[in-house]
């Protein structure tokens, strides 16, 4: 394996508290060196200029679809991982709503199988909740966690019935794994297709109440409290939610939560308009479960972030093919493809001041990491750090460098983004993994 | 026989036919909801469909203005009264018309609904009169096609041809719409009319006041409810709970239609509770302005959100609407097809309009045969 040396770069470590100009020496395939000058001390390496850059630790995704197996025409491990290089991640957690789901062993190792063979990144596969993620049974937990599962989640479908849940939630406790729950109670949401609001009222549109999350976020805090588990809170979206996962920090309750680039970002609005109230459209690319919501939302769901009472910016990566989203609005498959566009999205806040760039880096690196333990599984030692001896996954950012969302030219099969044409402001110019460069743009300068 | 009879909206004013008169206001090839409608192309709708009424009216078999147009009415739900209406809409101006139902969605039939339409147009469709049981439809159709997509009823969206025929309505019959209070009671949350009749209504200067049950009242309908940069993203109205305190002074009060599903789906203790709590009752209907006109939008339960004597009764315009209807569908199909002359015809419908252009002549059978350009 080669050494690669990146030289000059203004490196930006949160698990160390770093931030300052610095060569990084990966060595082996791991970090092996951090410091100013220190790349000159190589000889016969790999010279990567990063004068100007931000050198990060490579992103880690906790909500990805890869849809393999099963759904292959959506999306394959090998392209959501090379779109996973491209977003700068190295590491993504791949969700059980596949094909069959991953509620076994035999499952579960496909993936893993798949993964190796044609993966671009690090995949860590989430089992299923319940059997099939149909609600009624629950998988074998130990076998999945012994087959590899870092966590446990049938995504989309909600737990609905509140004693399985608890039984779920309970019978985790002895393998210290997180249980990941999408939190929306489908009695409430029923066919909504959309934040129940003046937009919905507008396009005609069900909606989808924030309550219908926020009933589900109180219900299982209060599982979790009561059995003693780990409960991780998937996208959240609203100003509710938030308070209620404050309030069970506060208690001492082991609650994590995630937020995604778009609902830190983009409102319901982004549905009906696009630069005056007048003419409408109906955007299924912004159609997404849960929805997009509201001005307060959004600002709560920042200062969450901001704060840490939300550990991770998790993308919910979720492709389709155009034959899912070209059609009537009821009919569309909800969710938007991220893994590309997520740092240049993020960035907005940081653009805006309302996040240091540094925060913004942690919510992507090591604060996902440390939500779900990740580094203290085998083999995994040191993810989300460029501490010495970690492994060498390191991303190489331009926070200033804007850029015109091309979906056809995205490595996702999913080309289903509401942000095609529009400008961002924050570029992933290079992706390493295992001391490997998985992602170069034309950015990167060789010495 | 007058030769090419112009019916083309631009010659309301008294005494102008012959000059180059400004150009109708109308800039729509689809007619997908009022919300993009401006204060102009309304009036030229209503105005287009004033001569409209009156070729209706005199009972010629055909006014040929659309021969070799094509009308193809595209319905995924089920309708009689609209899609006869644009049936008859397009045979009387002499436009091929061709009636597509289909009970099942197009994904159902394994073929989606962009491919239908663009099938439509390659057999040469000029207009597609589109109704579907999902909000947002006919958009997803207009952006794929150029034909005209004519939106006949999109889930709970919009019903625009609906609103158009209740604007027409209220004008012919109460001389204008400005200021006039207008109040729609029932099914305000699923209902594409109150939905479309908001934007026209309001933007033609009444006050609207919507009326029902809280679990029937969209949100976000008050401005309160809304931020403030989106005060203009629904019409400014007002919502009442009380049907006494919103019939109270009306010039119209509308019945929605209440289905029977709202029951089933827990929005409603029972139709019974609801017709005591807001069915248009002559009682009721005694708070009205004297002088108020009683809609409906059909079809009526009758017992339920309408009494059955004032649903026939002196103030009732129901089926007043329902021959507007015609004639609204007919001036949009024709606006759409971009023709201006009506060849051939022994006398032609053109003639002064409505009252708020501000002629005196009104409309006499047969003035329109001095109009020619």
């Amino acid at each position: 394996m080669t050494t690669i040396a990146i030289h000059n770069g203004r490196v930006i470590d949160p698990a160390l508290g770093q931030d300052g100009i610095a060569d990084v020496v990966i060595v082996g395939g791991r970090i092996a060196r951090v410091g100013p000058g220190e790349g000159d001390a190589v000889i016969d390496a790999e010279r990567i200029d990063a004068t100007g850059l931000v050198v990060a630790p490579g992103f880690v995704d906790l909500h990805t679809h890869l849809r393999e197996p099963g759904q292959e025409h959506k999306e394959t491990i090998a392209t959501g991982t090379a779109a996973a290089a491209r977003g700068g991640y190295t590491t993504v957690c791949a969700m059980p709503n596949t094909t069959p789901a991953l509620d076994s062993r035999p499952a579960v190792e496909s993936v893993l199988r798949e993964a190796d063979a044609t993966g671009r990144v690090r995949v860590l596969p989430i089992g299923a909740i319940t059997m099939g993620r149909q609600g009624k049974e629950l998988t074998p937990q130990g076998e999945l966690r012994n087959a590899g599962v870092v966590a446990l989640s049938d995504d989309g479908d909600a737990v609905a019935d509140a004693s399985l849940m608890r039984h779920a939630l309970e019978y985790s406790t002895q393998f210290a794994m997180p249980v990941a729950q999408h939190c929306e109670d489908p009695s409430l949401v029923r066919d909504g297709q959309m934040h129940e609001g003046w937009v919905a009222t507008r396009l005609g549109l069900r909606g989808r109440p924030a309550s219908a999350e926020e009933t589900m976020v109180a219900r299982d805090i209060a599982l979790a409290e009561l059995v003693g588990a780990h409960l991780h809170i998937c996208h959240v979206s609203t100003a509710g939610s938030v308070a209620l996962i404050a309030a069970a920090r506060e208690r001492g309750a082991h609650i994590t939560a995630e937020v995604t680039p778009h609902h830190l970002t983009l409102t319901h609005e982004e549905v009906a308009f696009d630069g005056d109230y007048v003419h409408l459209r109906y955007d299924t690319n912004a159609k997404v479960n849960p929805p997009l919501r509201e001005e307060a939302d959004l600002e709560a769901l920042t200062a969450a972030l901001r704060d840490g009472v939300i550990d991770a910016i998790a993308t919910d990566h979720a492709p389709h093919a155009s034959t899912d989203k070209d059609i009537e609005f009821d009919l569309a498959s909800p969710g938007l493809t991220m893994l590309e566009t997520a740092f240049g999205l993020s960035m907005r806040l940081v653009h805006q001041g309302r996040l240091t760039l540094p925060t913004l880096i942690e919510r992507m690196s090591i604060g996902p990491v440390r939500a779900w333990g990740l580094d203290a599984l085998e083999g995994l030692q040191g993810l989300g750090t460029l501490a010495p001896g970690a492994l060498g996954d390191v991303t190489l950012l331009d926070p200033d460098a804007e850029w015109t969302v091309d979906p056809a030219a995205f490595a996702s099969k999913g080309k289903n983004t509401p942000l095609g044409g529009r400008t961002l402001k924050g570029m992933v110019v290079a992706t390493i993994y295992g001391g490997a460069l998985v992602h170069e743009t034309e950015r990167i300068v060789a010495l | 026989m007058t030769a090419a009879a112009s019916i083309s909206p631009h010659n309301t004013q008294d005494g102008q036919h012959g000059e180059a008169t400004r150009q109708p206001a109308w800039d729509h090839q689809h007619v997908l909801d009022l919300d993009d409608f401006t204060v102009d192309e309304i009036q030229t709708v209503l105005t287009t469909a004033e001569r409209m009424r009156e070729a209706l009216d005199r009972r010629i078999a055909r006014v040929p203005a659309l021969r070799g147009y094509t009308v193809v009415n595209l319905f995924y739900e089920p309708s009689t009264r609209t899609r006869v209406s644009f049936e008859l809409a397009g045979k009387v101006l002499g436009a091929d018309v061709i009636s597509v139902a289909s009970s099942t969605s197009s994904v159902v039939k394994g073929e989606s609904l962009i491919d239908t339409v663009r099938t439509l147009r390659a057999m040469r469709a000029d207009a597609i009169v589109m109704r579907h049981s999902i909000a947002g439809s006919p958009y997803l159709a207009a952006a794929h096609t150029d034909a005209s997509i004519i939106n006949a009823g999109d889930g709970a969206h919009a019903h625009p041809t609906q609103a158009l025929l209740d604007l027409y309505t209220i004008q012919s019959r109460l001389g204008s719409i400005e200021g006039k209070r207008v109040v729609m009671i029932g099914d305000i949350a699923h209902s594409r009319v109150a939905r479309s009749d908001m934007w026209g209504l309001t933007a033609m200067g009444a006050e609207v006041v919507l009326c029902g049950p809280p679990t029937l009242m969209p949100r976000g309908l008050k401005t309160s409810d809304r931020p403030a940069h989106a005060e203009a993203a629904l019409p400014r109205v007002t919502v009442e709970t009380d049907i006494d305190r919103a019939i109270e002074g009306a010039d119209v009060v509308m019945a929605l239609r209440l289905q029977s599903e709202r029951q089933e789906g827990g929005l409603l203790p029972s139709l019974h509770e609801y017709a005591q709590m807001y069915q248009v009752t002559a009682a009721r209907l005694a708070r009205a302005k004297p002088g108020h006109v009683l809609m409906h939008p059909g079809p009526k339960n009758e017992g339920i959100e309408i009494a059955g004597s004032v649903a026939v009764g002196q103030s009732s315009i129901i089926e007043e609407q329902v021959t507007n209807g015609v004639a609204i569908r007919m001036a949009l199909l024709y606006l759409l097809s971009g023709r201006t002359e009506l060849p051939g015809q022994d006398s032609s419908p053109a003639s002064s309009a409505g009252s708020s252009t501000g002629s005196s002549t009104g409309s006499v059978p047969g003035a329109g045969s001095e109009a020619r350009s």
